[in-house]
């Protein structure tokens, strides 16, 4: 294995290359989507976090962001439609010296799996988990999704999103998440110091990244993808310490970003052992 | 960076300085890059890369301050930067030229 990464190592050169199952890039995600970006990002806070790479592994669900198990080049495990964290409480249970990162997209993980990330972050397992927000399901065909922003056109509301979305930080606030933060794919060195911050916490992270789907989102939107980043660098208001249930995201008033939750609460491990573990 | 004046402590400020590697055969040509690199050290080729795209040229390399932004936000893992020790660092002070942006 070691031989093998240093051979990649010398036939290309990425400092990430030994992060990335080579064989395998490029990866099929479109151009200029932001995915890739939210990857690398994450790829960086687990170089920089000092974590060993054997102790980390990745879980991830199905949709465009659920590729990114395939890519990575640590333990990892592409699950079944909304199960990735099911499957990531378990590994985390089994062997609680993992760190455990989850990685995929708004469908995958509020809608087909909703009801697993409220639970999770209701019993605070001890995971990371990174949520690509695109506003609709990319993979198969660019459909309305429980974060399409009102009166947002896609495959399945060609007069507009007639729906109100849901607003991720919020949900998983009020669930019980004990660190909270959202940023854009512009805010590389804030993704990957949250990535970094979350992987070194106890308990249960949640960081949203909002992202590009030129292809099926931008296009019905009118959008390109250097279009999105522009409203991103233009839009977008930092503000740490916000509280969860004033974070919009309305590209005429502003998009809120910031780490918004950073407190500390037992986690779902710690309070098993005190309570059904104690003679 | 254009100085309205050149600060007095302009000698003492440490600068790391880069030098831009591109993996043109990874890049799809999405320009994140060349948008937001912050020296503009970067532009569209007008050459195709095998898979038909254009990758990034680099156009002034003496510009580049290693500071790994177009490493990170790029999604193919196509472009990075490596520091230069100043011992091999022959270029003029990218502090004291205008950017001919
Ligand atoms: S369909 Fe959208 S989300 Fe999926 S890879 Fe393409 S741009 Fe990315
Ligand atoms: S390292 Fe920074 S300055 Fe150098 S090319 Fe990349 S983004 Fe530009
Ligand atoms: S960011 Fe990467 S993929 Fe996009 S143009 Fe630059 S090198 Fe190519």
């Amino acid at each position: 294995m070691t031989e093998k990464r240093s051979k990649a190592k010398e036939r290309s050169g990425h400092p990430l290359d030994d992060l990335l199952r080579e064989d395998r890039i490029p990866h099929i995600w479109c151009p200029g989507c932001g995915i890739g970006t939210a990857f690398s990002s994450c790829l960086k806070a687990i170089r920089s976090s000092g974590v060993e790479p054997k102790n980390v592994v990745m879980v991830s669900g199905i949709g465009c962001s659920g590729r990114a198990a395939g890519y990575v080049n640590l333990d990892s495990f592409h699950t079944t439609h909304g199960r990735a964290i099911p499957f990531a409480t378990g590994l985390k249970l089994a062997n609680p010296v993992l760190h455990v990162i989850v990685f995929s997209g708004d469908g995958d993980l509020f809608a087909i799996g909703g009801n697993h990330l409220i639970h999770a972050a209701r019993r605070n397992v001890d995971m990371t988990v990174i949520c690509v927000n695109n506003f609709n399901y990319g993979m198969t065909g660019g459909q309305v999704a429980a974060t399409t922003p009102k009166s947002a056109r896609t495959t399945t509301t060609p007069f507009g999103n007639p729906e109100t979305p849901f607003s991720l930080p919020h949900i998983a606030y009020a669930s019980g998440a004990t660190y909270v933060a959202r940023w854009t794919i512009l805010h590389t060195r804030e993704i990957a110091k949250s990535v970094e911050e979350a992987l070194l916490k106890k308990g249960f992270s949640f960081i949203e990244v909002l992202s590009p789907c030129p292809v099926n989102y931008g296009r019905r939107n009118r959008e390109s993808s250097l279009e999105t980043l522009k409203i991103y660098q233009d839009k977008t208001i930092i503000k740490n310490g916000a509280h969860p249930s004033s974070v919009d995201i309305d590209p005429e008033k502003g998009i809120i970003l910031g780490k918004f939750i950073d407190v500390d609460r037992p986690t779902c491990k710690e309070m098993y052992d005190k309570i059904c573990r104690s003679e | 960076m254009e100085f309205w004046r050149i600060p007095l402590d302009v000698e003492e400020i440490q600068i790391t300085r880069g030098v831009v590697h591109i993996l043109e055969e990874r890049c799809k040509g999405c320009g994140y890059c060349i948008e937001f690199c912050p020296r503009q050290v970067l532009a569209f080729s007008s050459r195709f890369n095998e898979r038909g795209y254009h990758p990034p040229v680099i156009k002034n390399p003496d510009d580049c301050v290693n500071c790994h932004y177009c490493e990170i936000i790029c999604p193919e893992f196509a472009i990075y930067s490596i520091e230069i020790s100043e011992q091999d660092d022959k270029r003029p002070d990218p502090r004291l030229h205008s950017n001919p942006r």
